[in-house]
């Protein structure tokens, strides 16, 4: 009855019987146009001529716009950098870029017409590897404390080198969409798969030239964003919304799987290059690194994503003096997104590399790396962006995980059947994460709600939140059920829509329950108190004898239904709708300085994952993965689990299998699932064991004391990465370390493997 | 010639006409008749968002299999019941699969859920127990999920095979009554899909269009319509000539007609050559091999295609037909370049045949991908030695992925011939290699690592073949090593 505990996802049901309605799904408005748009087949070049005639005369086309046809800011660039036009202006950046769209009757139609544009180009100099990058599409960040030069050279050990981190693609399974239907006067409404409705009406009324309360967006669900969703779905919303207004009819774009796949913006790659002084017990003194960040044409979120790679550099480890610059470079390739993790694990992929090379350079296991130069918990807590860890837990997760997993008997076994076994080679690794939480531009660090509380004590529940999967919408929902004391059935969830919250931030960064949860609490603490100043007032009782339990209400002696107390509260003229509204306290940051405390607090967790891997061909198995996590006091076990053990399997994808390949000439081969291959059911580990830190409230003042999990098991996957590592080093008797680079493809890990046995004596 | 196609949706039987020939079941089913529990995850048949079942009365079994609705042709229905997400609680009551899921929390986004609960609906019926993991696995390979990890999707399975599952109404009368002998018939716009019954139906059509599009299990030929948007003008489906799904496992040969789906083959051929199983296994996922036929997988000439260079380190023979003449050629021979085959046009592909050799016969398949399951193989090596004692005294050793078609490695195999297997012979072999490909870069695997990996393939083969007891695999090594807890 309380709010608090297992519940499933509130669309479990509709999700089994295809009932569950996704944007595609919704009933068509008749005269439905489709829109298509068509892309740039050139990484960088001039536009010489673009000639849409056969477009336009094309059967069932009903109207094309390019660049010339935006009535008002040709711009969707999600921080107003205005790097990013909606249609390509006079240039293109990169392979797919959009040129323009094209509306007609049937969504075959559009796609065939999208086809016959005669496009001329003249070509320019592509810039296609971050390495060969120069310029940035933001300005870079530099995190200092103490004089990491000076304590590298002062150490009595010192070793650099450079990883190549990949991106990868999100691969939502619901690919992108938006369907505006236009109103009278400047209005229209636009149904969006998107993470960030208030962004997408922002775009929208920029691109249209009218105010933002013209516009109104809503989405129910997606299906998957994992923050492709953030701001990659500006174009289509904003070109549905243009070309419903010049037409009069709703306009519905669906691009196909290939054209999304090229079009929009991915994890980032990353080269990070990094150097450290530490000594013969593996301690780090001081280290410097440097990462470059593979942006894509423009800036979109590539800044926070960037600061946030540097913030994650330390992951668990005190470094006594440090130095990180970060570089967002420009390339002529998709502009790079906001993607789970938010730079946050090619920050801690770049730091765990430089753990591996001490431990193979000291001899030491790396695990015993790894705990040496953990955070203290009272001392040696200082990040390199001088905000102290005050709530470290790594310390007993990694004890208790090693324990559980059985690392050292582990080790020995496995030992034993690499002496025994030539061709399969198995490996082994503990890795821990720590997770800094809270938007780094403390702005977006708000949130609202609107609750509703009719006649029959039902209640109406929206917020600024958006659901994409990851079960939000019940976990706020339980909130407000357990602040009524009624049943989560009795509340109402309702799609996410800019005309009942406004100004939401999107729903991202992991705190989506942390944010919206307080915000939603609020609004019905706030309906609550009208109700016991009510019942005070009417029942002559003082406020202690109004006590809420079980749908019931207690008022002096009197026991009534929730619903009855409602009614009476409304024959009392008591209003029975609130908004409420919640900010983060106590965050601040001054990205200039490098100083200040960016996060409200930090996740933690760690996995030990065991792999086999075939030395003949590289191809390897996951075998075991054990998994401890910190959710704080969770605010649903079951929704936390899918998070964990989801983000786990899509981190290590990530690392392993999943490969974006570009051509000589910039376009993407790697454009379907086809030829992009995300995990499948076999890849999954064949022993799972995921738990929760038991008795571990938050201890920054969170909903419940639960803490955020959308982000942080996404960087257990690291473990996998290592454990490959591990077996490829014992082809060698781990005198080396492979240096084994992301993601780590079947012919990288045998690459791996014939270094060094080339390199070892 | 019957104008329409006729099949059952869930339970009711629908009639189609003046439908576009080509369209797929699932822009049907979402677009025709909004039933958009189906979702459309790439339009190609690597997600599974589409998966459907569809149910057919072959002779008097009632053969159940999942499919893609993305790239199957709805003409393909004819005769067949359709069944979607939205059937299987069309009682009221979830089915068991259905309850499992939602009890485990094997949907989060939700998306590929309908898919998923049809593979486990397909498994369910299937199994009276919960089969192996490489089993279940295997049934969902071709279900992709981007949200839960598999995990929860993996006890579902489990739990969905405690609760009792009552079966759906078996459709045989409504089946039966759809019997019949005469070609079905679509079209619109002068375009045209056939279903011819028999052969003679078949080589008729043939003789008035030479330039149809022969198709059977249309996985490869449906990316022709949903992604690069081509018009076929005449398209004849063969799935449903009997004489075309007939295998005969013979004495001297094993018979596989050129409609057989690759999951009708499999345990025909692991039979024969038991080490084609994790090929196979790995070969797509199982709505495409329930759907895709051995020779389509021929006829389209794929250098990345895993059946040839299987079958033809088999010795198999391809057996051609056009009007009543037919001729015979070794399968390898049919592969003369990129794109192009030896054959004529109005020809078709009628049967492969797999001879049955006898003696001390060595068969090796082995797969290579950068996803273990469901993915297209950087390397496919298929090697038949045939020993006389120590000696080998024949050498077939084909290769997919590391030229322009499938096809032998002659200069290696010329290492090996004649000589005693050895380290140094199998080295020569390595090296010979090197003279026999110049495989290519491409978004799969680059040039140095095929080559690379095909040598170290012929390693393998050889310490199979010298120290059998080793451990040389990954495929069911789970159970092999029994990692201590």
């Amino acid at each position: 009855m309380s709010g608090d505990g297992a519940h499933r996802h509130d669309s479990a049901l509709k999700h089994v019987t295809g009932e569950a309605r996704y944007i595609d799904d919704l009933a068509e408005p008749a005269g439905l146009l489709h829109g298509c748009f068509g892309l740039s087949a050139r990484a960088h070049a001039r536009l010489a001529k673009v000639d849409l005639t056969a477009v336009r005369s094309a059967p069932g086309v009903v109207d094309v716009i390019g660049a010339g046809d935006v009535a008002g800011l040709n711009d969707v660039s999600p921080t107003h950098r205005h790097d990013e036009p909606l249609l390509a202006v006079d240039e293109v950046h990169y392979a797919g870029q959009p040129i323009f769209v094209v509306a007609a009757t049937t969504r075959d139609l559009a796609r065939r017409a999208a086809k016959l544009a005669k496009i001329t180009y003249e070509p320019l100099e592509a810039v296609l590897d971050v390495a060969r990058a120069r310029d940035l599409v933001f300005p870079g960040m530099t995190l200092s404390r103490g004089d990491a030069r000076k304590a590298i050279e002062a150490a009595p050990r010192r070793l650099s080198g450079t990883m190549r981190i990949g991106g990868q693609e999100h691969f939502y399974l619901e690919g992108q969409i938006a369907m505006a239907l236009p109103g009278e006067d400047d209005d229209v409404t636009v149904f969006s798969s998107t993470q960030h409705p208030s962004e997408i009406q922002t775009m929208v009324a920029q691109v249209l030239g009218v105010a933002a309360h013209a516009v109104t967006v809503e989405v129910r669900r997606m299906g998957g964003g994992f923050g492709g969703k953030e701001t990659q779905g500006n174009h289509y919303a904003c070109a549905a919304a243009l070309l419903a207004k010049r037409t009069g009819r709703a306009v519905k774009i669906r691009p196909d799987r290939d054209d999304d796949m090229v079009m929009t913006g991915k994890r980032h790659g990353f080269v990070v290059a990094y150097e450290v002084g530490f000594d013969d017990d593996g301690r780090i003194h001081g280290i410097d690194m440097r990462y470059d960040g593979q942006c894509g044409w423009s800036s979109d979120l590539s800044g926070p994503v960037t600061d946030r790679a540097l913030f994650h550099a330390d992951n668990c480890y005190f470094y006594p003096a440090v130095h990180l610059t970060s570089r967002p470079l420009k390339t002529n390739t998709v502009s790079n997104t906001a993607f789970r993790g938010f730079g946050g694990p090619q920050g801690m992929v770049g730091c765990e590399r430089v753990i591996e090379e001490i431990a193979f350079a000291t001899g030491l296991d790396p695990l015993e790396v790894r705990k040496r130069n953990f955070y203290g918990t009272s001392d040696r807590n200082v990040t390199p962006y001088h905000q102290k860890v005050e709530d470290n837990v790594v310390h007993e997760i990694v004890a208790e995980l090693e324990r559980s997993a059985a690392y050292a008997k582990r080790r020995e076994a496995i030992a034993a059947f690499n002496r025994d076994n030539p061709v399969l080679k198995r490996g082994m690794a503990l890795t821990p994460v720590k997770f800094g939480i809270s938007f780094t531009l403390t702005a977006y660090n708000q949130a609202g709600a609107l609750v509703h509380v009719y006649k029959d004590g039902s209640v109406h529940l929206n917020h600024g939140g958006t659901e994409m999967g990851q079960g939000l919408y019940v976990k706020v929902a339980q909130v407000v059920a357990r602040t009524f004391s009624i049943a989560l059935d009795q509340v109402k969830i309702t799609a996410t829509t800019t005309a009942k919250v406004p100004n939401t931030s999107a729903t991202a960064a992991s705190s989506g329950a942390d944010l919206n949860g307080k915000a939603a609490e609020a609004a019905a603490l706030t309906i609550r108190s009208r109700l016991v100043e009510f019942a005070c007032e009417n029942w002559s009782v003082p406020e202690e004898q109004v006590v809420f339990e079980a749908g019931r209400v207690r008022v002096g002696n009197q026991d009534m239904s929730f619903a009855e107390l409602v009614k009476a509260a409304y024959f009392g003229r008591v209003s029975l709708s609130s908004t409420g509204f919640y900010k983060t306290p106590d965050i601040h940051w001054d990205r200039d300085a490098g100083r200040g405390k960016p996060f409200y607090y930090f996740a933690y967790g760690a996995a030990c994952s065991e792999v086999v891997v075939d030395t003949l061909t590289g191809e390897y198995r996951l075998l075991r993965t054990d998994i401890l996590h910190d959710c704080g006091h969770s605010l649903n076990p079951v929704i936390d689990r899918g998070q964990i053990e989801g983000g786990f399997v899509q981190g290590m994808g990530w690392l392993t299998m999943e490969e974006l390949v570009w051509d000589a000439e910039g376009r993407l081969t790697t454009h379907a699932p086809s030829t992009y291959k995300i995990p499948t059911m076999s890849d999954r580990p064949r022993i799972f064991n995921v738990d929760f830190l038991a008795d571990n409230p938050n201890r920054a003042d969170t909903i419940y004391r639960s803490k955020a999990v959308g982000e942080p098991p996404l960087m257990l996957a690291i473990s996998v990465l290592h454990a490959l590592s591990d077996a490829v080093a014992a082809t060698v008797g781990h005198r080396r370390c492979p240096g084994l680079d992301a993601p780590a493809t079947p012919e990288r890990v045998l690459a791996a493997i014939e270094r060094l046995r080339a390199e070892a004596p | 010639m019957r104008e329409g196609i006729r099949f059952v949706l869930g339970g009711e039987t629908v009639e189609v006409t003046g439908v576009d020939p080509t369209t797929t079941v699932l822009d049907w089913l979402r677009l025709e008749r909004r039933r958009t529990g189906t979702k459309e995850g790439c339009n190609e048949g690597d997600c599974g968002a589409c998966t459907v079942v569809v149910e057919r009365l072959v002779d008097d079994r009632l053969e159940r299999r999942t499919v893609n609705a993305c790239i199957q042709l709805l003409g393909s229905l004819d005769g067949a019941r359709l069944l979607t997400v939205e059937d299987l609680a069309a009682g009221g009551t979830l089915h068991p699969v259905q309850r499992a899921m939602v009890d485990h929390h094997g949907a989060q986004c939700g998306f590929c859920t309908p898919g998923i609960v049809m593979s486990l609906y397909a498994l369910r019926q299937r199994y009276d127990a919960l089969p192996d993991e490489r089993t279940l696995d295997d049934a969902l390979a071709g279900n992709l999920c981007r949200c839960t990890g598999y995990a929860p999707i993996a006890r579902a399975a489990a739990a969905a095979f405690e609760a009792d599952a009552a079966p759906l109404a078996e459709p045989r009368e409504a089946l039966a009554a759809l019997r019949d002998e005469e070609v079905a018939h679509l079209q619109s716009d002068g375009r045209h899909f056939f279903a011819p019954a028999t052969m003679d139906q078949l080589t008729d059509l043939l003789e008035r269009h030479p330039d149809a599009f022969i198709v059977a299990g249309t996985t490869d030929v449906a990316l022709w319509i949903t992604k690069a948007m081509r018009r076929l003008e005449v398209v004849i489906w063969i799935g449903r000539i009997a004489a075309l799904r007939r295998i005969e496992d013979g004495r001297e040969s094993l018979r596989i007609g050129a409609a057989v789906t690759w999951s009708e083959a499999m345990p025909h051929l692991t039979a024969l050559y038991p080490d084609m199983t994790e090929m196979l296994r790995r070969f797509a996922s199982p709505p495409i091999r329930n759907a895709a036929t051995v020779g389509g997988n021929i006829a389209n000439g794929s250098p990345i295609g895993d059946g040839s260079p299987a079958l033809i380190a088999a010795d198999a023979v391809l057996h051609l037909r056009r009007g009543p003449s037919s001729r015979s050629l070794p399968l390898e021979d049919f592969f003369i370049s990129y794109g192009k085959q030896d054959r004529a046009q109005g020809e078709f592909v009628q049967h492969i045949d797999i001879p049955k050799k006898r003696g001390d016969v060595f068969y090796r398949c082995y797969k290579i991908s950068k996803r273990f399951d469901q993915d297209i193989s950087a390397v496919l090596a298929a090697f038949r030695l045939t020993f006389d004692g120590e000696v080998v005294n024949e050498a077939r050793l084909a290769f997919g992925g590391m030229a322009a078609t499938p096809r032998r490695a002659g200069a290696a195999e010329a290492a090996l011939t004649g000589k005693s297997l050895s380290q140094a012979t199998i080295d020569a072999a390595k090296e010979a290699l090197k003279r026999d490909f110049t495989p290519i870069d491409d978004m799969r695997a680059s040039a140095a690592y095929r080559m690379r990996a095909a040598q170290n393939l012929l390693q393998r083969c050889w310490l199979e073949r010298s120290e059998p007891a080793a451990a040389t695999r990954l495929d069911g090594v789970d159970a092999l090593l029994e990692p201590v807890s």
